[in-house]
């Protein structure tokens, strides 16, 4: 039996639901940037369910192909933010959003 | 040749022009070099003026006023359809004041350096100025007679008429414990004043002249055809515009030469120092005027018998006349010889008046000579009683202190005796008496006597230039008593100052002068005593320059013979006078101080001491009423004038006010401010949503997508 593609797809909503919920509420920036990762993953599963649900029959592998650039894309990205969530918390000995606002000047 | 050096005329009033600004400018601290460039200055320009009469003198056929002359044109001003041709002319008129003029300038310039006190502890504090101010005057009188016509004739009246004013009021910080007395400020603006009056007449007489003719050049003025044009056409009733404007012309010449009723500025102008006197006042300013009337001769004998030659010879007359009676009553030294240069300009006017041209221009040269040496002697006197005052009154200032103010170093009373205390300025003094009289053979007699035989000879020739021959005879008399009373007070003045003994301690210890001083007195004494026979009736040079080619209204001029009666008259008249002023002043020496005439003349004394009260009618019907006049204009100025100013401005400020109230304030600022206002609270307001926090930026991207995502979904 074949799994419906719906399935795929409120499973990745939920997903998305719950990385943006993260993202947004969370005060500790690397739970934030765990939020970011969460909703950049479900948008890896609507792309490879949508992948399969096309293409059934050999082709191409472009949902794949995707799905690595940004596996690829979130890894760079967590690297950068991680590097920027240190820098940070050297200069202000904190990783609380609430505390870094240094966009209003 | 001789074009050569009338071509350089133009130089003449530039030397002491220059002179004038380089101490003006350079020199005036360096009191010496300034004395020096005054005297180079006038001194090239008489070495000139002379060699320009020598070649004069070699060609006078062909220089005789008033069609011929050499003229030295300079430019030209346009005027419309013609031009104003400006320059300078040679003729034998000029000629001859070029002889007097830079000459006596050149004397006095170097008698001032003495009169200055150079070089002592009281040499005055504006010595370099004095020479530039004179500088500058010689400049207006030679630039005068040398003008060809009646613009730069009249830029040159005006430069002497300044410089008069500059001169007189020199010690214009000079204040007099009498308030009555007029100060040498005053004296200044008086003078300025009443020369003014006659110099508006003339530029009125000058103007018409113009438009009459379209030509101011003397030449072409005085040419036959102008001179006929002007007298056949008659400016209203049987006037003829000659009559007219040779009037108004005499006018400048009656404030210039100071004759009656205009003469008041004269005596008063000797509150400026003694070289200035001299200068100005006896040689060569009020000459200036006499020399108007000779240059414009041919004008005034256009109309045969014309009421100008009435008013002139009159005026003349009656001045010669009213002046010697009034200097008998003067105690100033300096204002005797005043009064008594206003009356032998009276001669010189009334000699022209009467047509004797020739010999008022011998008069006008040798009276310059002789007054100008009077009026150096009269300084030199007054300097020494000065220098007699301080050194009797050295020391002893305690109770002495107030005497010394009152005490008057020009007054004849104070003085006596200064011939053995001064004999070569006493001595030079009477020379130059001897002369103003007309004793044989001094420089006076000659021309004076011309002028008398000339009056004498129109009387009993049926009249020149159609006068009555009554009215000669008038003119005669008058000019005759004159030199009665010209004797009488010479005499007078030379009894009180130099004979007898030394009335005061000043007058006892009076210095003689230093040899800057003596020296032009005794050139001018040796000018005084020799001129005379240049114009000696049997070879009169001045007859040979001005007269023998001159045709004046058609006739050739007189050449005046000598007449033994009237210079037996006439030398009868001048011992009569000396012999009454010895008998009242010199046989009895003045013991104190007091006029024996006073007494005995009662009432007369006081008239004439007064000078007629002449000074005070002036200020009660006319400075007075001008004042008057002038504080009337100021209140009505105040009170009316102001107050519309004030009105307009009042309302202009209660109009702005209510535009800036009505208008200003709430719309135009309203608008403004609400701009302002308006752009602020939007900023507060928008500012409430940049929080800085990244978790609020992406809450709104989220919700604006979730928004838009369901807008997308509804419509479908």
């Amino acid at each position: 039996m074949q799994v419906p593609l719906s399935w795929y797809l409120i499973v990745a909503a939920a997903l998305f639901c719950i990385g943006l919920y993260g993202a947004l509420s969370r005060r500790n920036a690397i739970a934030i940037l765990m939020g970011v990762e969460l909703m950049l993953n479900s948008v890896n599963v609507n792309l490879l369910a949508f992948w399969r649900h096309v293409e059934v029959v050999g082709g191409t592998l472009s949902g794949q192909v995707f799905a690595i650039i940004v596996i690829t894309v979130a890894a760079a990205e967590a690297a950068v933010g991680l590097a920027l969530i240190i820098a940070v918390y050297r200069n202000r000995r904190t990783v609380d959003v609430e505390d870094v606002d240094l966009m209003k000047l | 040749m001789n074009e050569f050096f009338f071509n350089l005329v133009w130089l003449l009033p530039l030397f002491p022009l220059l002179a004038f600004a380089i101490i003006v400018l350079w020199t005036n601290r360096n009191r010496l070099l300034s004395t020096w460039v005054a005297w180079i200055g006038i001194g090239l320009a008489w070495i000139l003026g002379w060699t320009i009469l020598g070649y004069t003198w070699t060609d006078f056929h062909h220089l005789t006023p008033p069609e011929d002359g050499y003229r030295v044109l300079l430019y030209n001003i346009p005027t419309g359809q013609t031009e104003l041709a400006l320059g300078f002319q040679v003729d034998t008129l000029t000629s001859v004041m070029l002889f007097m003029v830079p000459f006596v300038c050149l004397m006095i310039f170097i008698y001032s350096k003495g009169y200055m006190n150079y070089g002592t502890d009281e040499e005055d504090p504006h010595y370099s100025r004095f020479f530039a101010y004179i500088s500058l005057f010689a400049c207006g009188m030679i630039g005068l007679v040398i003008s060809d016509n009646f613009v730069t004739l009249l830029v040159f009246w005006e430069i002497m008429g300044l410089c008069s004013y500059l001169l007189i009021g020199f010690w214009f910080d000079k204040v007099y414990a009498d308030p009555k007395r007029i100060t040498p400020k005053e004296a200044g603006l008086k003078a300025f004043l009443t020369t003014r009056i006659g110099d508006v007449i003339m530029l009125a007489g000058i103007l018409l002249l113009y438009s009459q003719t379209g030509t101011l050049s003397f030449q072409q003025l005085f040419s036959e055809e102008t001179l006929h044009h002007l007298a056949t056409t008659y400016a209203f009733g049987n006037v003829s515009w000659a009559t007219l404007c040779a009037l108004l012309i005499f006018g400048g010449a009656v404030g210039k030469s100071s004759q009656f009723p205009l003469h008041v500025w004269l005596p008063d102008a000797m509150e400026g120092p003694t070289p200035v006197s001299a200068l100005i006042h006896a040689a060569t300013m009020v000459s200036a005027g006499v020399y108007l009337v000779a240059r414009s001769f041919p004008l005034f004998v256009a109309v045969s018998g014309g009421a100008q030659l009435y008013v002139v010879s009159f005026i003349g007359a009656f001045t010669a006349l009213f002046a010697s009676t009034i200097a008998v009553a003067q105690n100033d030294i300096k204002r005797v010889l005043a009064y008594s240069t206003i009356s032998q300009l009276g001669y010189m006017i009334a000699a022209l008046g009467i047509g004797a041209y020739v010999a008022a221009v011998f008069h006008l040269i040798t009276h310059a000579f002789f007054k100008a040496l009077l009026f150096l002697g009269s300084g030199s006197v007054i300097h020494g009683v000065e220098h007699g005052h301080h050194h009797a009154h050295h020391g002893h200032h305690d109770h002495e202190a107030k005497k010394e103010k009152d005490f008057d170093a020009n007054d004849m009373l104070n003085m006596g005796g200064l011939l053995k205390r001064m004999p070569a300025t006493g001595w030079t003094f009477i020379i130059g008496a001897l002369a103003l009289t007309g004793i044989f053979p001094w420089a006076g007699f000659w021309s004076k006597d011309e002028i008398l035989a000339e009056a004498w000879y129109s009387y009993s020739h049926e009249g020149a230039f159609g006068l009555a021959a009554n009215w000669d005879l008038v003119i005669w008399l008058l000019l005759t008593l004159a030199a009665l009373l010209t004797a009488f007070y010479t005499g007078r003045q030379i009894f009180l100052t130099f004979a007898g003994k030394p009335r005061t301690e000043a007058a006892k210890h009076a210095p003689e002068s230093t040899r800057s001083m003596v020296w032009p007195l005794v050139i001018l004494a040796v000018f005084a005593t020799f001129l005379g026979l240049a114009g000696m009736p049997w070879a009169n040079q001045f007859f040979f320059l001005l007269g023998e080619e001159a045709e004046m209204a058609g006739q050739h001029l007189h050449h005046g013979d000598f007449n033994w009666l009237i210079a037996g008259i006439s030398t009868a008249v001048a011992v009569l006078g000396w012999f009454v002023a010895w008998l009242i002043y010199g046989r009895k020496p003045l013991a104190v101080p007091v006029d024996p005439l006073e007494k005995p003349l009662g009432r007369v004394y006081t008239l004439l001491k007064n000078k007629y009260y002449i000074d005070e009618i002036y200020q009660m019907f006319i400075v007075n009423p001008s004042i008057g006049l002038a504080r009337a204009c100021a209140i009505f100025d105040q009170r009316v004038v102001d107050a519309i100013v004030n009105t307009v401005g009042a309302f202009g400020r209660w109009l702005s006010s209510a535009l800036k109230r009505f208008i200003d304030n709430p719309i135009v600022d309203g608008a403004v401010n609400g701009v302002g206002w308006v752009t602020s609270q939007a900023g507060e307001f928008m500012r409430a949503t940049q929080t800085g926090k990244v978790q609020n930026y992406l809450l709104v991207a989220a919700v604006t997508v979730v928004l838009l995502l369901a807008l997308f979904l509804v419509r479908g």
